[in-house]
This record gives C-alpha cells, structure tokens and sequence, in this order.
C-alpha cells in the first residue's frame, strides 16, 4: 500500500450551508448528517457564528441548535475532503434532510 | 414540578470510610446495625458519592459497561419496530444509538469520574443533564424538545447502572437497612419485609408511609434527615437508632459495641412489655379500653393478635392495587379478606374501601399526576367515580361478613351527599348478591372516617346515617392545618396536639356520644405515649393502632385512673398554643412510663 505517504497530504475543503428544513437541524437530520461525514475519512469541523463542532459527534451537532435559516460553515480536512463536502452541502441545501421547507 | 428545577448539586465532599452521625426524627423505634441497600427514585438527582482514586478504573469501566448494555437493548428496540408512521420511532432509537456510540459523550463522562473522583451514574446523570439543560434554554419549541430524548437516555443507562439495585428490594437475600429519598408506598408493596431491618429516609414527618410502613413491621426507622443518601453508599454499614433519630453510616467497631449493648436492653424492655399481653387493657380505676390493630397487609394480622390486639380496626386495603400489572379481581380481594378474618374470628376486622389517589395510585391513574393530588381525585371519590371497582370490593368485603365480625369503612368522607351515594351503592350490590343468592351478613356495620375538618363539623349530621365514626388524625391533622406532613419544609407546623385539631376531636366525639354510635381513633395518635391520657380524657374508649405499639399502650392505659386522664384533657382544652399542650403531654407521660421517653 502507498496510502501512506499520500494520507499526509492536507486536502482541505470548506463551505458555508443555510439550512432549509422548517424544523430545523433537529435530532433526526442530526443523525443523517453525522452518518453521511462519517462514511468519510476527513475531519469534519462545522460551525456558527459562536462555535466550532465535530461534524461526527451527534452530540456536538445536536448541540448547535440551527434552526431554519442558520448559516453553517462545513470544514473538511483530509483525503476525501471535496467528496465529504459535496454529499453534505447536498444533504442540507438539495435534499433539505428529506424533510419539507417553509412554506412562502 | 419543572425537570429543571431539581438540577442542583451538592458538592458535599466527604471521607468514604469516616463515621458520620445524622439527626433526624425517630419514627418507629428500635435498633438496627445492617448493610444498607440505597433505593434512588426513577426521577430523583442522583447524589454525588465519591471514589477512592484507585476506584476510578472500576467506575470507567461500568460506565462503558452501561453504554454496551444500554446499547444492547436499544439494537433489540431499533430492530423489532417496523416502519410503521413513517419510521418515526424506529429513528428515535436510531437517534438514540448514535448518541450511545458518540465518542465525545462517552469521553466526557469518563473525564468528569476521572477528574472529580465521581461514581459512573453520578457522572452519566451530571453530563446529560446538562446537555439536556442546553435544549431546554432554546427558544425554538422542536430543538428544546430534544432534551426529552436526553432524558430518555439518562434514565436508559441509568437503569443499567443502577437496575440490579433496584431490584433487589424484592430479591433481597441478606438483612438490609434500606435508605431512601422518599418511600412510596409502591416501593414498599415490593419489599420482601423479612430482611428489611430498618428505614431511614432523606424526606418525611412523624406519619410518613416510611414511618407507618416501619411501625407496622415492628422495625425502627429514622425520617427528615435531609441528605442522608448523598452519605451513604449502597453496602455501607449503617446503625438507624429509632428511638433516638439517630443514623450513623460506617460506625466504628466501639460504636457498633456500644450500639449492640443498647439493642439488647431495648429487646429486654419489649419483652417486659409483651408480658403484659394476657392481661387486659383496663385503667386503674376500672375503664375498659378496646385497643385494635391498623393493618395493611393480611400476614399482619398474626402479629396483632401476638401484640395483645382485639380484632382490626383499620385494614387498608390498598395493597391490594399496588405493584401489580392488572386491577384485582374480586376474588383477590376476597382471599384477602377471608385471611384475615379467619385469625380473628368473631372480633372485629374494619376493612376499609380503597383509599387510593393522591400517594397510592391504581394502574390506570398513575400517568395522569393531578395538580394538588391531596386536594384532588382521592379516596371515596375515587371509588365513586370508578363503580365497577368500587363495587368490585364491596362484592368481596360483603361475602366476607359471613365468616366473622366485619365491619365497612368509607374513607374521606366530606359531606352527606358522599355517605348517601357511598351507601347507596352498598345496597346495590347487596341486591346482586341476593339475586346470585350468595349469604352475607345483612346487617354489617357501616361506618365512615372522620378525617376532614368538614366532616368533624358535620358530625352529628353524619352520625344519624352511620354505625361508628372512626377518627383518622393523620389527614384531619394536615388539612385542619394546611401542612403537608411529608414535606420537610413545613412539617413541624403537623401536630395533633394543635389546640385547632384538639377542638374538632372533642365536637365528633360528643356528637357520637350524643347519637349513642362508637367512635374509634385510628390515627397516628393512638400509638403516640404521650397522647393516651388525653384521648382516654377526651372519652374515647376504642383505639386502633399499629401493632408493635399495642403492649405500650396497653400498660399506659393499666398504669392511670381515667380520673385523672378527665381532669388532663380539661387542661389542655383550655390552653391555646401547641407548644404549651405538647410539653405538658410530655411531661405527664413521662411520669406514667419513663422508660419509653
């Protein structure tokens, strides 16, 4: 194997996401969103304004408490970085957690 | 209540070995020196115990256990739901599996029993609390809602922390002295009495289920000590002193000699005491006085007859509700009764109707907390609300009457109205039982209990309708008052010896002599020493009392004239403070029986 030497390289990717779903990143798309950055080797940081959280603990995100309209900052470091970057910003932005967005 | 509101910690730090004496109040006495078995309620903080530092790996290592087993059970839940609602429950387990599989979370706790030395389940209750303390200050309703799944998960690991503990008071294999936050009286529907050796709880007053539970089985207890569990470990030794109000966790060896010296001198007066069984309760000048026994459960009808009792005035037949999945059927009730009704014979066993709500909920009540329960749904209401039960137990206490002298009492009764519905229903199943020709004693005495302010002032209305009264002081105390006799906080102000509950005593006491009916005590008041005199004054002559107190009574009541029990109560119904009548019952019962003080 010669991941070793590539596995040093720092890949990092950053975004900022608004959430859309009406209610929220509640405890379900929590959980949705820690297992779409776990599938992933990167570190995966997201933050507020106010703070910076695992994006694999459910704790940590939980704890953010982004209610619809919250800007979130997603940081990726590692390999896989891009990859983890595009499936989350499509899980909050595109697919809204498969949940229905405020009606206008 | 808010959840939040009982989040507090007490950083009382202490030695784990070092012996630590605390003052409470003495509610049953006796001595006990056993190994304590803590019982947490489900809802209740748990107390911060710590650890001796080479301990830490052990508690590390039950938290992880917990996680493992808690994670265990919740793969089982997540699996069995089927997709049902949209899956909705299936993902709150799944939620609720990744949190359990969090590393951060389990890292938090293992650093927190690390750091300040705690046990795993002070550590698991302190983090996610305060997690869930998080949600809650969130404005938006469906995120501070989430702390409700923290809280699923706390009580989750909790139960694997603490389930076996649990458990054990009804698979106790070895003497316990069980401390408590608070005993319900569902705990204790569980307990297996035989290795139970003594109580001490945090909460309670003189007539607290602890104390009346502890008296009944004759096994001395300590209440009010305030925060005794945050002192004592499960397994610890601990001596409770009930006739003193003293508990001492982890006693040292001069202490426990001292203490068993003292125990068997207490044994020798009781046996003194027992002596005097035979012999019948009658004062020196010739007065004979009835005394009975308040019972709860039918095995305790042997020890009153051993204790000198002369029938039963005041079965509780809630036991029969409590700690079970379904309601009892009427046979179940019947059993019972006819069990103890066999022991008695053709003495007087006074059942009384459920007396359910407020502390003592039935399976259906249970998940539907009133506001001010005591104020609330309880008692004869109860029953008249719920007529297939109602009618249940009246069926099975009716079938009963033909095997000896019993007795129906209504409890709680408040107005007229009550008693005439009460005792209508009575005639209704005594119908159904003649049409299924089944033979009960058609003239079963009927009697209520006078334990609110507004049935002892309606008394002599009452009287007319009935064939006895019985007194019950505990609940005429706390609502003549306005004290909730459990509540640490007030319950100083609960005294019988209130010149307020004094004065309705005497109006339903006359108001009985008047209408020619007996009239029983069957409170607390009756196994208090120092009340005897008064009550014998008061002209009451039948008393009803927990077991264990029946020989004590029985040599005050042989050691005075009811001259002098007169002249004592004319005293005391002329003095207007607490204070003052307590001291000077004290006082004279201390010259009676100077041993018992």
């Amino acid at each position: 194997m010669q991941a070793g030497q590539n596995s040093l390289q720092k890949v990092i990717c950053e975004t900022e996401v608004e959430i859309k779903n009406a209610d929220g990143l509640h405890m379900r798309p929590a959980m949705q969103f820690v297992d779409v950055a776990n599938q992933f080797d990167c570190d995966v940081t997201v933050s507020n304004n106010e703070n910076s959280v695992d994006g694999k603990s459910i704790m940590q995100m939980s704890m953010l408490a982004a209610t619809c309209g919250t800007k979130l900052k997603i940081k990726a470091e590692g390999e896989d970085a891009q990859k983890a970057v595009n499936a989350l910003q499509e899980l909050v932005e595109e697919k809204h957690f498969d949940e229905p967005t405020p009606k206008v | 209540m808010k959840r939040e509101a009982r989040y507090e910690i007490r950083f009382t730090r202490y030695e784990k070995c070092a012996m630590e004496i605390k003052k409470g109040i003495a509610v049953s006495p006796g001595i006990s020196i056993a190994r304590s078995l803590v019982i947490d309620a489900e809802d209740y903080r748990i107390p911060r115990r710590v650890v001796m530092p080479a301990q830490r790996i052990v508690e590390v290592q039950r938290a992880k256990n917990a996680f493992k087993d808690a994670i265990d059970e919740l793969t089982q839940l997540e699996v069995a739901q089927d997709e049902s609602e949209g899956g909705k429950i299936k993902d709150i387990f799944a939620v609720h599996l990744r949190f359990l599989h969090d590393r951060s979370l389990r890292k938090k706790i293992t650093d927190l029993v690390q750091s300040d030395l705690v046990t795993a389940e002070y550590a698991v209750s302190v983090t996610l609390r305060e997690i869930a303390s998080h949600f809650t200050k969130e404005k938006d309703a469906y995120i501070s809602e989430r702390a409700t799944d923290i809280y699923d998960m706390e009580r989750r690991l909790l139960k694997h922390l603490l389930g076996r503990k649990r458990e054990d008071v009804e698979h106790l294999t070895e003497e316990v002295a069980v401390v408590v936050r608070e005993l319900s009286p569902t705990q204790t529907a569980g307990f297996n009495k035989k290795f139970v050796k003594g109580i001490a709880s945090d909460a309670g007053g003189r007539t607290s289920h602890a104390a009346i539970v502890a008296r009944s089985l004759g096994i001395p207890a300590v209440v009010a000590l305030e925060d005794l569990t945050e002192s004592v470990s499960g397994g610890d030794t601990v001596i409770i002193d009930g006739n003193r109000g003293i508990v001492i966790v982890n006693p040292d060896d001069e202490t426990i000699r001292q203490y068993e010296e003292y125990s068997q001198e207490f044994v020798e007066l009781e046996h003194k005491l027992d002596a005097i069984r035979e012999k019948p309760a009658v004062s020196r000048d010739g007065v004979k006085v009835t005394l009975l026994g308040n019972i709860e459960f039918p095995d305790e009808a042997e020890m009153v007859l051993q204790k000198g009792g002369e029938g039963i005035g005041l079965y509780r037949s809630e036991f029969l509700y409590l700690n079970r999945p379904s309601e009892p059927t009427e046979e179940d009730h019947y059993q019972a009764y006819a069990e103890t009704v066999g022991v008695f014979e053709h003495r007087p066993v006074i059942i009384r109707t459920a007396d359910l709500g407020a502390d003592k909920y039935t399976q259906s009540k249970r998940f539907a907390p009133e506001p001010n329960p005591f104020l609330g749904l309880r008692s004869i209401r109860f029953c008249l609300q719920n007529l297939m039960m109602f009618k249940t137990q009246l069926h099975a206490i009716l079938r009963a009457s033909v095997l000896g002298e019993v007795r129906i009492m209504f409890p709680l009764i408040t107005n007229i109205q009550e008693l005439m519905q009460a005792k209508m229903i009575l005639r209704d199943v005594m119908e159904d039982l003649d049409e299924e020709s089944i033979t009960y004693n058609k003239n079963i005495k009927v009697g209520i209990m006078i334990e609110t302010p507004s049935a002892a002032l309606m008394a002599s209305t009452l009287a007319r309708d009935v064939d006895f009264f019985s007194i019950g002081t505990n609940d005429l105390t706390q609502y003549t008052l306005a004290v909730d006799r459990g509540n640490e906080l007030v319950s100083t102000l609960y005294s019988a010896a209130d010149p307020a509950v004094l004065r309705l005593i005497r109006t339903v006491i006359q108001d009985a002599h008047k209408a020619q009916i007996d009239v029983h005590i069957c409170g607390e008041m009756a196994s208090e020493p120092e009340y005897i005199m008064l009550l014998l004054g008061m002209g009451i002559r039948t008393m009803s009392l927990t077991p264990p107190m029946i020989p004590e009574i029985k040599q005050i009541i042989r050691s005075v004239t009811v001259q002098d029990c007169n002249n004592l109560a004319r005293t005391i119904l002329g003095m207007n403070s607490e204070r003052q009548i307590s001291n000077y019952l004290r006082d004279a019962a201390r010259k009676i029986l100077p041993e018992a003080f």
